[in-house]
């Protein structure tokens, strides 16, 4: 189905546009920042909404990109080309559907500088929607890396104490993983004379050559997603940036790591990620029992739900070189419910940050007897987090795991022992904030969520539990650009094994 | 090779540069009779001296056609870089006025002086012959080193200027023996009467000794490594828009003369020169990465980034090929729209006793003044490479030659070293967009606006039209092939 207007665009630059109605705001008093958030909020909802049409629209039984649209940018082989398939018209929706309880979330916690706040996120949200509209690879490259402009400011200006720190950190660590992939981008336009993404798809690159090209991919995805052993840059971000840079981090960013996988180096390398898939493995088994361990030891919550973070990509990393259905499919939901839940229960840190402004685990408990309802939609997103079937974690981990016990038993037998892990820390953490006698002083007076709050939260219980009962209207868009990207990938192996053996008769 | 022309093709070919030295002369006579109080005068007849040579360097055919017995050479390349250095002589001038009016520098020398340098440049681009090319430079050397140390009360200046000397003199001295090993291996001093003598099968060591001197000359010019040393002093020392200066058409000119002169005198041992081209461009970048994480002098540190942009830019010449050429066009513009832009910032730090160089004292800009933290911030994540900026453009596509020509280890160190790069550019954003403020500036004078605005919209917008740039500098590059 395709539209006779350019809807991709439209939904990339109308952020853009919003910042720059903001940007028109003149003054700093009291009105001119209450029309800067309302002017974000709304950009915002009319952007999720617009982005909905895509889904309704869209057409689940076709693996080929829809909603195309392509424009001459830098010569003839390099254009501007956007489409979305099964696999990337979700992230485009999570985003969209992230970005105005983003807005909500910064309502109150934000007070200074609330126009360029506003500014860097409408900003921050068209260069996340163009990742995963982009069908050439220099576009794609371009909204992938200048994401980092805004969000070093985001976790700079508005971040904790060591927010100078952590914003370097975060911003040399995945700008150092990215060139690797640029010079890959440039060696496959002079081979494959163009970086159009569908005839990239379609190219056969030399064996000899995929392996390279596949770690120099590898350098920067693994960076983003984050793979052990460069996720450290991720916890010291996470607790500095503000909630909603947090929410944002968690639920887009890291799934830009796992699209590039997706997108780029399975279906364009298949050889090199055959033969490196035992790699993905043993980091991705890495990721999650030893970041789950590291998790049980840490006193701040913000950093405990980022090393949950680390070993939940354990998990859409280990799903998605099993190259299986089961894995792939359970790689992409585990991503699209780990966007929802992580995003949550950075949001349930930020609701008691704001009121304790402290993110110590020991600060709190007994939070249960003056927030109940805090209390029951924490639990949901714990729940979540764990696993716990009914929610949308389930879907996800249950999933991965049965693609992973197809390829190999060991690395199911170990991935599971992350999932009894997770439990461990996630229960512990909610049973430390918010069981037991409400003892501190400070906490006496503590309040629960105002309706703002109960606005943000809402829509993502709902979904947690819609999707853990109901998995299928993520599935089903999915399933057929799943099945044409194994299908490929199993013809290219079969080509590759016809070649050796031609050779050797 | 020497076709016989006409004395007026000669002279028209030259046009620009004749029209830039009479117009100079007649300046002079203007300030030397009125003095002083002309100089503001002679400032805006300057400027408006170099738009018009500009202009006809524009409206002039570039056919490619050589004059003065093969000595000079008026192409699309020539075109085009006499225009970028053209532009960016009379963009220096017009961010001038309020430095020398504040300063007491008010005299009328000054813009003469950048006008006799810019012939010189225009020179350096056109030379085809190594005899026209060391003419050339020279002028233009001669003209920067006195304006180095044009602020006679600074002790700092005059050092510059001294120090711009010895090193600049030391290094004409090597060029100038490069070029006679050269003439005395090869018997002429045209480029293509070289080009012919120079092949590969003619193995000839005292030839690759002349090369070497010679590269090593030119690598002074445009401050590479390891002829950089004279660069943080002089660019600390001198005059704030004397640096500006520094910073723009001279390395456009030098890079230019660079480009010609190894791709046309010696297109057929490109593997001899490529290897101490791939050296010095790997120190510059790396060099220029390092050692500018120390420097809290803003000056000093643009010195050590002009460095590894040089470096960047010596990474397309690696290359060795059009693509290459392409590329190093493509950088220099936007080096130069880049910088232009960031002195404008930089000529603005000033408070009510006077200029301030501090990186320090951007603390906190964003909050005092900021539309300048936020142009000024782009600017600097487009000097970091960062996308969807120009900057970005910029080493795409020299590092996209570089992976054309097969040099990996280079476009490694490369990128690599422009992560390095980008932690001093963000050092100066987190100052002024993370610290606390400090005291405000003075406001911003009118021409510096312009300027800074220009720059940054340039820089920021390149993204949405590239393919004019682009295309132009394909035309430019074709005629050096």
């Amino acid at each position: 189905m395709t539209t006779g207007w350019p809807i991709l665009s439209a939904i990339i630059f109308l952020p853009m546009l919003g910042a720059l109605f903001i940007l028109a705001i003149r003054g700093e008093d009291e009105i001119a920042i209450r029309n800067a958030r309302y002017v974000a909020l709304w950009t915002t909802m009319i952007t999720f909404l617009l982005s909905l049409v895509i889904w309704i629209e869209f057409d689940p039984t076709t693996h080929v990109f829809q909603f195309e649209e392509q424009r001459d940018w830098l010569g003839a082989s390099i254009s501007y080309r956007l489409g979305v398939d099964g696999i990337s018209m979700l992230f485009v929706i999570l985003t969209t559907f992230l970005m105005p309880l983003c807005i909500l979330a910064s309502w109150d916690a934000i007070q200074s500088r609330v126009k360029a706040y506003m500014i860097a996120f409408l900003v921050l949200e068209t260069l996340m929607i163009g990742v995963f509209c982009a069908m050439d690879l220099v576009v794609f490259y371009l909204f992938f890396e200048g994401g980092l402009i805004p969000m070093f400011l985001i976790i700079g200006v508005w971040g904790g104490q060591r927010r100078v720190y952590a914003s370097f950190k975060f911003f040399l660590y995945t700008l150092l993983g990215s060139v690797l992939m640029l010079l890959a981008i440039m060696a496959m336009y002079w081979e494959a004379g163009t970086t159009d993404i569908p005839a990239l798809l379609a190219y056969q690159f030399p064996p000899e050559m995929q392996a390279w090209l596949w770690f120099a991919f590898l350098a920067s995805f693994a960076v983003k997603m984050p793979m052990w052993p460069v996720h450290t840059w991720l916890p010291d971000a996470h607790v500095e940036a503000p909630t909603a840079g947090s929410v944002v981090l968690a639920a887009v960013l890291l799934k830009m790591g796992g699209y590039g996988f997706l997108r780029f180096s399975i279906p364009m390398f298949p050889l090199a990620s055959e033969q490196f898939a035992p790699l993905i493995f043993l980091l991705s088994v890495i990721a999650i029992t030893y970041t789950s361990l590291v998790a049980l030891a840490q006193e701040d919550m913000k950093k405990l739900i980022a090393y949950s973070s680390v070993a939940h990509m354990g998990f859409v990393t280990m799903g998605l070189f099993t190259l299986t259905t089961q894995g792939l499919e359970g790689g992409i939901f585990q991503m699209l419910s780990h966007g929802i839940v992580s995003a949550a229960l950075f949001l349930c840190v930020g609701v008691i940050y704001d009121r304790m402004h402290t993110r110590q685990i020991d600060a709190y408990g007994g939070l249960v007897n003056r927030m109940p309802l805090y209390a029951f939609c924490f639990m949901v997103f714990t729940m979540a987090n764990v696993g716990l079937p009914g929610t949308s974690g389930f879907v996800g981990e249950f999933l991965t795991l049965v693609g992973a016990f197809r390829v190999n038993t060991w690395v199911a037998f170990f991935a599971t022992i992350g999932v009894i892990l997770s439990a461990a820390y996630a229960l512990w953490l909610y049973r430390r904030v918010v069981f037991g006698q409400l003892e501190k002083p400070e906490l006496k007076a503590i309040t629960d969520l105002d309706t703002r709050e109960i606005v943000v939260m809402v829509p993502l219980v709902v979904l947690t539990i819609l999707f853990g009962i109901y998995p299928a209207p993520l599935l089903d868009v999915m399933s057929v650009s799943v099945d044409h990207l194994i299908k490929n990938y199993e013809a290219a192996l079969a080509a590759a094994e016809q070649a050796k053996l031609a050779l050797v008769h | 090779m020497t076709e016989t022309v006409s004395p007026i093709v000669n002279y028209l070919s030259a046009l620009p540069e004749i029209c830039l030295v009479i117009g100079a002369m007649a300046l002079l006579m203007l300030g030397a009779f009125r003095g002083n109080q002309t100089a503001d005068l002679i400032c805006w007849l300057s400027i408006g001296l170099l738009l018009f040579a500009a202009t006809l360097v524009v409206v002039m055919p570039a056919t490619g056609k050589v004059a003065f017995d093969g000595a000079f050479i008026m192409d699309r390349f020539a075109q085009f870089m006499k225009v970028l250095t053209l532009l960016g002589s009379a963009v220096v001038i017009f961010m001038s006025f309020e430095f020398m009016r504040s300063a007491r520098l008010q005299k009328f020398e000054y813009p003469i002086l950048i006008i006799l340098a810019t012939t010189g440049m225009l020179m350096m681009i056109s030379a085809n012959d190594l005899i026209a090319l060391y003419l050339g430079l020279e002028l233009q050397s001669l003209a920067l080193y006195v304006i180095a140390a044009f602020r006679t009360d600074s002790v700092r200046s005059s050092e510059a200027g001294l120090k711009y000397f010895v090193l600049g003199a030391l290094s004409s001295g090597m060029l100038l023996y490069g070029c006679s090993l050269i003439y005395g291996f090869t018997g002429t001093t045209g480029f293509s009467g070289i080009a012919a003598a120079a092949t590969p099968s003619v193995h000839n060591l005292g030839l690759i000794f002349g090369l070497v001197f010679f590269m090593a000359g030119l690598a002074f010019k445009i401050s590479a490594v390891p002829f950089h040393m004279w660069t943080p002093d002089v660019y600390e020392g001198a005059p704030t828009p004397v640096t500006a200066f520094f910073a723009t058409a001279p390395k456009i000119a030098a890079m230019a003369m660079f480009l010609r002169a190894v791709h046309v005198a010696f297109p057929d041992i490109t593997h001899q020169w490529q290897q101490i081209v791939v050296f010095i461009s790997i120190g510059s970048m790396v060099l220029g990465a390092f050692a500018a994480i120390g420097q809290n002098d803003i000056k000093r540190l643009m010195a050590y980034s002009s460095i590894g942009h040089m470096g960047f830019a010596l990474v397309g010449l690696a290359s060795g090929d059009q693509a290459g050429v392409q590329a190093v066009i493509v950088y220099l513009t936007i080096y130069l729209v880049m910088n232009v832009g960031v002195f404008a910032c930089i000529l603005s730090m000033r408070r009510s006793d006077g200029m301030v160089e501090e990186i320090d004292e951007l603390a906190g800009l964003s909050r005092n003044s900021p539309i300048m933290a936020f142009l000024l911030a782009m600017l600097m994540f487009s000097l970091a490479g960062i996308p969807p900026l120009a900057g970005f453009f910029a080493k795409f596509y020299v590092f996209l030659a570089a992976i054309n020509a097969g040099l990996y280890v280079l476009a490694v160190i490369g990128v690599l070293s422009s992560v390095v790069g980008a932690y001093y550019y963000l050092r100066i954003i987190k100052i002024m967009y993370f610290d606390e403020p400090a005291e405000k500036f003075e406001p911003m004078p009118g021409a510096l606006q312009g300027v800074l605005a220009v720059s940054g919209v340039l820089v920021i917008f390149f993204f949405t039209y590239p393919a004019p740039l682009v295309a132009a500098a394909n035309i430019a590059a074709k005629s050096l092939f």
